[in-house]
């Protein structure tokens, strides 16, 4: 029997495979890169060669301009690639456009690395898909039974109930640029909200490539002063950094929302002085991660990164082993959740 | 309940006092009988129970998980409510959400281990906002910023009526208030006023303005006395109930048993609560001790006593006085207070004047030589009826003029709402010297209003041009001899304080002025505003 440590395990540098000569997700340049998803903790610019599917391929083209790799491969979902005696599959993950879990086998072990991920529906992106393994190595962002996300459709129903509320305010939503952005605009256009939505330009060159790759967000229009008054009664969505910024005076008394998994913290609402929180997040809650590590029930869990603790003690109570990998380099704090 | 958390989710998460009315108002109009009224009397503050102690719910919430990840899980989060709230898991379909109403109810009478059983079937029942506010209503305070009076008013903008009409009936009404409801939709008259002990809307008096007010009025139609530096009360002895209540309709009786017991009268005071010993008035600093303590000891009895300086009578036994002029009303408390006798309750003595010059004059002689016990001056129009509210006219407060230092900006940190993208609430300080003659600067301070919308700009740009530290919300900003933002600091009055490392607290600071012509080594010293202690 192999040891599944042979086929993949912890560097400083990442995930490695050895017999594939890859690394997952790697946290410096390398030579050649598995990616999962194009969030800039796990896709970096700089490597060799990169294996990606071709959404996350066109997402860090965008971020990090067209030469960010020395070479790029493809990878459809289900497409198997050979990478030397390594089989690589790309295999939805449900997190943002393009995410995928890297499902790699090897002498008939497979191991698969989720990369990050959730298990609730996204107009967005497709949804997760599991795949039996003898290990998933798992993100554990929010792993702990504190963290258990509402239905979506409930808190894009607080947020057009606040506007309704108070049509002499401009709703602000901090999300960020990569995926959470466009969710929100898409769950808000499922809601019957039909107006313009208003972006901060530093999401615009996402938000197009979104539409590039079908994803239907409706009018949009640049949330620049000239374009609409004082934006009074408008949605205005903008990345989290630009809410306490200057650039926030030009609304009309806005009602600052911030659409994020950490919004469950009450504490963390209020550091951030978020008048509305949203707990949309795009990973994993506590009873989708333990859920997973039930409906998989692997010979091993591995975690990457998050809170490993509770979801390791967790998992062994289950009966299923589980160990921290204790992966540095993945923001797993103030990141793309 | 789902309504009900909502509200109170939101609430707990905005500074803005009219999103809070216009949150509570939209609450209290869409919500049916009886749910809203216990939420206006939870929100008043009007509901206490007993029933769930933290120590039941942390049990509960253990028994049904792993008591490691309860534990990681508390520690993560910190607050023992919300922790419970996020953690429970519930059980969809178990049961329906409970009204609010049925939660009231069970808490008010059911008994302590019933209560215990249907507070898991709740929870079991709630998301986790709907558990975070149960678990809120059922251990005591709230805590989502909203005072009884804010409360009140949001029902008065709900109803379409001024809050002084609510004040007068609020005191005869009962949890869930649907006579009060039935009132404010026009289903039904205003509900009675008459239930003896009840709370008086107060009338309160207009700030002068000099230059606008006394060339157009008539000193010979005002009548002048101190405005003493207590706190404004309502003092009610009628048919055995007594009560004191605050000038928002509070009752603050508890605090104060010893002026309790001396209402042997039957009628409504209007006057200062002050300490007053041996016949001599204490500070406000001293009154402050006695403030907002749900119970007192003999000791603060002994030490602090509190006594009431009597400035309007609006009823004497049966008859309700507050359609007399002034001048009548004073001169039936005149011989009202003298019936009284020596004791705890004296009068606030008129003070002649013939001009306004004069009266000037007078405002710059404290009473009893001491500047600490007046802040100025209250002018009364001799024929004014008592209304509720503030109406413009017939009374002006003519406060002494503030005291001034120049101080030094040091820190500067982030606003709410409105203001969360300026920095705009800021500490400032003195200068100190050591024993080696170095100069440094102590905070005494902190003020966020004052100024004007351009000049919160220029100071915004200022702090962030010459940030020199970062520590979360808040920026150091340079603050040296030769170049810093002096800030001319307007204040009321000052105390000692062990609570602050200068030593001294300032009573209502604001920004008076922006001295950017004025180098922070010309700013004041600690020294100076020591002196003003003594």
């Amino acid at each position: 029997m192999i040891r599944p440590e042979a086929l993949l395990h912890p560097t400083p540098a990442g995930l490695y495979c050895p017999p594939g000569d890859f690394y997952v997700d790697p946290v410096r340049p390398v030579a050649r890169a598995v990616i999962t998803h194009g969030h800039a903790d796990h896709a970096r610019a700089g490597h060799g060669a990169v294996l990606a599917t071709p959404q996350t391929l066109a997402i860090m083209a965008e971020r990090y301009g067209a030469d960010f790799a020395g070479a790029t491969q493809a990878g459809a979902y289900g497409e198997a690639v050979a990478r030397d005696d390594v089989e690589v599959t790309l295999v939805p993950a449900g997190h943002v456009l393009g995410s995928a879990q890297a499902v790699v086998r090897w002498k008939g072990l497979t191991c698969v690395v989720s990369g990050d991920y959730k298990r609730r529906r996204d107009p967005t992106c497709p949804g997760f898909e599991p795949v039996p393994c003898e290990v998933f190595i798992s993100e554990a962002t929010f792993g702990l039974p504190v963290f258990r996300h509402p239905p979506a459709e409930q808190e894009i129903a607080r947020l057009l109930r606040s506007v309704a509320q108070f049509p002499e305010r401009t709703h602000l939503v901090g999300a960020y640029a990569l995926g959470k952005a466009q969710r929100v605009i898409a769950l808000l256009r499922e809601a019957g909200w039909d107006r313009t939505i208003y972006v901060h330009g530093a999401l615009e060159r996402l938000n197009r490539l979104y539409q590039a790759h079908g994803v239907d967000l409706g009018p949009l229009a640049p949330a620049t002063s000239t374009t609409k008054g004082d934006f009074a009664g408008e949605i205005v969505i903008a990345p989290p950094s630009a809410l306490q910024d200057r650039w926030s005076r030009r609304f009309a008394d806005p009602v600052t929302a911030f659409a994020s998994g950490w919004m469950r913290i009450r504490a963390r609402a209020r550091q951030r002085g978020t008048e509305l929180p949203l707990i949309l997040s795009d990973h994993a809650d506590w009873d989708e991660l333990t859920a997973t590590v039930d409906e998989l029930r692997p010979g091993e869990l591995w975690i990457t990164h998050g809170r490993e603790e509770a979801l390791a003690r967790w998992s062994q109570s289950h009966g299923v082993a589980a160990r921290a990998l204790a992966l540095v380099g993945y923001d797993d704090d103030a990141g793309d959740d | 309940m789902r309504a009900f958390a909502d509200l109170l989710d939101r609430l707990s998460l905005t500074a803005s006092r009219n999103t809070k009315l216009a949150l509570m108002a939209g609450y209290l109009a869409e919500t049916p009988d009886p749910d809203r009224g216990w939420a206006l009397a939870a929100l008043t503050g009007a509901l206490s129970f007993d029933a769930a102690k933290p120590g039941f719910i942390r049990k509960a919430a253990e028994a049904r998980m792993d008591p490691v990840l309860f534990r990681w899980s508390y520690d993560y989060v910190g607050d023992l409510a919300e922790t419970v709230a996020l953690v429970w898991e519930a059980r969809p379909g178990a049961n329906r959400q409970p009204q609010l109403s049925e939660v009231i109810d069970a808490l008010t009478s059911a008994s302590r281990s019933e209560v215990q059983a249907l507070i898991e079937t709740w929870l079991d029942a709630l998301d986790p906002t709907g558990r975070w506010a149960l678990l809120k209503l059922m251990t005591g305070a709230l805590r989502v910023g909203v005072s009884a009076r804010l409360a009140k008013q949001a029902l008065a903008q709900m109803g379409g009526v001024e809050v002084g009409e609510i004040e007068e009936v609020w005191h005869g009404l009962h949890a869930p208030y649907e006579d009060l409801f039935a009132w404010l939709e026009g289903r039904s008259d205003r509900p009675s006023a008459a239930s003896p002990g009840r709370f008086r809307p107060v009338m309160l008096a207009q700030a002068i303005d000099e230059a606008v007010d006394f060339p157009r009025l008539d000193p010979a139609a005002y009548l002048a006395e101190w405005k003493w530096d207590g706190i404004r009360i309502q003092a009610v002895s009628e048919g055995g109930v007594r009560r004191l209540y605050s000038r928002t309709g509070d009752d603050i009786s508890r605090s104060f048993p010893d002026v309790v017991q001396a209402l042997d009268f039957e009628g409504v005071i209007d006057g200062e609560l002050l300490v007053v010993r041996d016949g001599a008035l204490a500070s406000f600093g001293d009154l402050q001790q006695r403030l907002n303590r749900k119970s007192v000891d003999a000791r603060l009895l002994q030490s602090h006593p509190a006594a009431i300086r009597a400035y309007d009578l609006l009823a004497e036994g049966a008859e309700d006085l507050r359609t007399l002029p002034f001048v009548a009303r004073r001169a039936r408390l005149e011989a009202f207070v003298a019936r009284l006798g020596p004791g705890r309750i004296d009068l606030s003595p008129l003070q002649p004047f013939a001009t306004w010059a004069a009266l000037a004059a007078l405002r710059l002689a404290p009473p009893e030589g001491d500047a600490q016990l007046a802040e100025g001056v209250m002018l009364k129009r001799a024929d004014s009826i008592y209304e509720a509210g503030r109406p413009k006219g017939p009374w002006f407060k003519w406060k002494r003029d503030p005291h001034l230092i120049d101080a030094v900006l040091m820190y500067a940190q982030r606003g709410h709402g409105k203001r969360s993208s300026f920095y705009s609430d800021y500490t400032f300080g003195v200068w100190t010297t050591d024993a080696l003659g170095q100069r440094t600067l102590t905070p005494v301070g902190k003020a966020y209003f004052g100024f004007t919308d351009d000049e919160l700009k220029e100071i915004d740009k200022f702090v962030r041009d010459n940030t020199v530290e970062r520590f979360g919300p808040v920026r150091a900003v340079r603050a040296e001899p030769g170049f810093g933002l002096v800030l001319e600091v307007a204040f009321e009055g000052l105390q000692r304080s062990t609570r602050h490392k200068s030593g001294v607290a300032m009573r209502f600071p604001r920004i008076h002025r922006l001295r950017w012509d004025k180098p922070p080594g010309e700013a004041d010293d600690l020294a100076t505003l020591q002196r003003l202690l003594d």
